[in-house]
């Protein structure tokens, strides 16, 4: 939306409106939410219980800690479809560490599956920037890559959870004042990445790229690192949520995470993130997150046929890019019309 | 610059064409059981939903769109097939109804990208999951069996005595519409022209919303009809038939040599892409490399694929720039 050539005429208007829509779109799924979780649970009360909302929370904290790092490249104009074999190779190759060796601690899992996530977030970063090719058509490539070492490596076997050490699955069950150890990290990464792409110099460089990549290079920021480090946060995380689903299923075989990449960008689109690059927060994305794994709870609640899920999602993104389209559209008119008072 | 480019495409046709058949014979010297007729019949039964599929999404990427729910609108076709059948209508008037709903689903692909100007890369991921959740809603999880041995038998039959496949006869049929139309008629001049700038083909007389939405419609129609081809094949209608087909159909068309980038690409180096990524998978798969294991030679050839025409003009410019350089006084 920020591809709408806006008239430099005055810039505190410009900002002001700006943030509202922005805002506005966060608040458009937040009431969405609330709608949702109303309606659930005046037909059913037993929604929000305890064990219910803690099931929501810890799948949310898995697909958040994806999309946060999905939004991180998609804001950049690109886009990261291997997140969801990145999270498989991830989960595998720490459950079979944990497995072979217990005594590895926690941090040391988590420390692995994001450094095994951002390696193959720099393949994917180095090969758009240096093969000057479409992130499309190279996550695309990769997805398959990765999923078929994973395959490779893994043949048919699984890891259960009894061969996992206790203590790697009580952290995925453990609450620190009755908030999922998953939930803290989520929320850890989301911060932390919200306040660098909202208020540091590298983060609103990525929203320059994303807006514009020439105007971006000619205003001197290095958008070729700026792309592989983009694409080294996504894998990161990725790598990251390899680890929570670990912890979290505790059963692990080569097929984990399969199809989640589009989970991940349902996320990411109805969470406010303009697919053109260069507008959206994380914390849009995941409320996103949030609101999908909250849609399929809400229909194991109503008892509606769970297949619907899917289209639901689909439905979403089309909603989401449509609404987004509008509203550019309304502040393109709107910012005329002030601009020409102006003048 | 532009005579040099085309040069390259002409190039990259010629070379992915060369490249599959030393492939096939390299194939069929080595990898038992590659070579013979019956394994070629399964080939061109394998390679059938891609092949159709890949025929209009070259046009779609060829004017700089992207159509990533062709395997959903399979799978959509395919589930309500087998609903149909299990109301008990008559096949005759589901295979039409079939096309028909394949025809839709595109078109509703092509009104939010023409009509509401969205990017199709968004909205067709967004019909990937709507199409597909949409096949799950009316089919579930089982699967729709028995359709009539008479459409069945012919869909896994031979020409005749010989073991030619008579689905090659559809392949070659719409290879060669889909080749006409691209390359000697002023439609496919169209499609070229927007791929290259969708503003100079406006200017020159092309109307560039309308003829994607075409487009469009066209690919979901051919999407549709691979979903009832699929379904006689194996006489299973699955509300998850050809999931994650796109992603081997898009590879496939982009290692024929079609550029993302739209503007740029020829038919037969996308029906050698085709032949090529599935010759590679069947003589894989006979020599016990696992089914998903295979995963990383469509990966790697489509990386290379896009990356392989970047680097070669890398080298060609840099090289050009050496010969340029003045001699040193």
């Amino acid at each position: 939306m920020t591809a709408v050539d806006l008239p430099g005429s005055n810039l505190t208007t410009r900002r002001s409106s700006l943030d509202l829509v922005l805002r506005a779109r966060e608040l458009g799924i937040v009431l969405a939410l609330a709608a949702l979780v109303a309606v659930t649970t005046i037909s059913n009360p037993r929604f929000l219980s305890g064990q219910s909302i803690r099931d929501i929370l810890l799948g949310t904290a898995i697909l958040a800690v994806l999309a946060v790092g999905q939004a991180v490249v998609v804001i950049t104009r690109n886009i990261d479809l291997s997140v969801g074999s990145v999270l498989g190779l991830s989960a595998f190759t720490v459950g079979t560490l944990l497995r072979d060796h217990p005594g590895l601690p926690v941090i040391g899992a988590l420390l692995i599956g994001a450094a095994v996530g951002g390696v193959c977030g720099a393949v994917n970063g180095i090969l758009v920037r240096y093969g000057n090719v479409p992130a499309l058509v190279v996550t695309l490539g990769t997805l398959y890559v990765v999923r078929g070492i994973t395959y490779f490596w893994a043949g048919g076997q699984q890891i259960n959870a009894d061969e996992l050490p206790g203590g790697f699955l009580d952290f995925g069950n453990a609450t620190l004042l009755g908030i999922p150890y998953l939930v803290l990290i989520a929320l850890l990464v989301l911060v932390i990445t919200g306040v660098v792409l909202r208020s540091y110099r590298v983060g609103r460089e990525h929203y320059a790229m994303g807006s514009s990549p020439q105007a971006a290079r000619l205003a001197g920021i290095s958008v070729g690192r700026r792309t592989i480090g983009a694409f080294g946060v996504s894998g990161a995380l990725a790598g990251l949520a390899g680890v929570l689903f670990a912890a979290r299923f505790g059963t692990i075989d080569a097929a984990a995470g399969t199809g989640y990449e589009l989970n991940v960008v349902a996320a990411v689109v109805v969470g406010g993130v303009a697919v053109f690059g260069g507008s959206g927060s994380v914390w849009g994305a995941a409320l996103g997150a949030l609101l999908l794994t909250t849609i399929g709870s809400s229909l194991a609640v109503l008892e509606i046929n769970q297949f619907w899920q899917q289209a639901i999602v689909g439905g979403l993104i089309l909603l989401a890019i449509g609404a987004d389209r509008l509203v550019a559209a309304r502040v393109a008119a709107t910012l005329k019309k002030r601009g020409s008072h102006v003048h | 610059m532009s005579t040099d480019r085309l040069g390259r495409f002409a190039n990259w046709n010629v070379a992915i064409i060369a490249v599959t058949v030393v492939v096939l014979i390299v194939a069929a010297a080595t990898v038992d059981n590659f070579g013979t007729a019956q394994n070629f019949g399964f080939l061109i039964l394998d390679l059938l939903p891609i092949a159709l599929v890949a025929l209009p999404m070259t046009l779609v990427i060829v004017t700089g769109e992207i159509d990533l729910s062709v395997a959903s609108t399979l799978g959509l076709s395919s589930a309500v097939m087998g609903y149909l059948w299990n109301q008990n209508q008559p096949i005759e008037t589901i295979i039409p109804l079939c096309l028909l709903l394949g025809a839709v689903l595109g078109a509703i692909n092509g009104f939010f990208v023409t009509v509401l100007g969205l990017p199709s890369l968004a909205v067709t991921i967004g019909t990937l999951a709507l199409y597909r959740g949409l096949a799950f809603v009316v089919l579930g999880d089982g699967a729709v069996a028995d359709f009539p041995a008479l459409y069945t038998d012919w869909v896994t039959g031979n020409i005749g005595g010989t073991s030619i496949p008579n689905v090659l006869i559809i392949i070659v049929v719409l290879a060669a519409v889909f080749g006409v139309v691209l390359h000697a008629t002023p439609v496919g001049r169209a499609v070229f022209a927007i791929g290259t700038s969708e503003q100079a083909a406006r200017f020159a007389g092309v109307r560039p919303g309308r003829l994607k939405f075409w487009l469009y419609v066209v690919s979901g129609l051919v999407s549709g009809l691979a979903g009832v081809l699929w379904t006689l094949r194996y006489s299973s209608a699955r509300a998850d038939n050809g999931a994650g087909l796109e992603l081997a159909v898009v590879a496939a068309v982009l290692l024929g040599g079609v550029s993302i980038f739209g503007g740029k690409g020829a038919l037969p180096g996308v029906i050698a892409g085709v032949v090529l990524l599935a010759s590679l998978q069947n003589a894989l798969r006979l020599s016990d490399v696992s089914n998903e294991a295979l995963n990383v030679v469509t990966g790697v050839l489509l990386i290379v694929s896009v990356l392989a025409p970047n680097l070669a003009n890398a080298v060609r410019s840099s090289l050009q720039r050496r010969r340029h350089r003045p001699e040193p006084l």
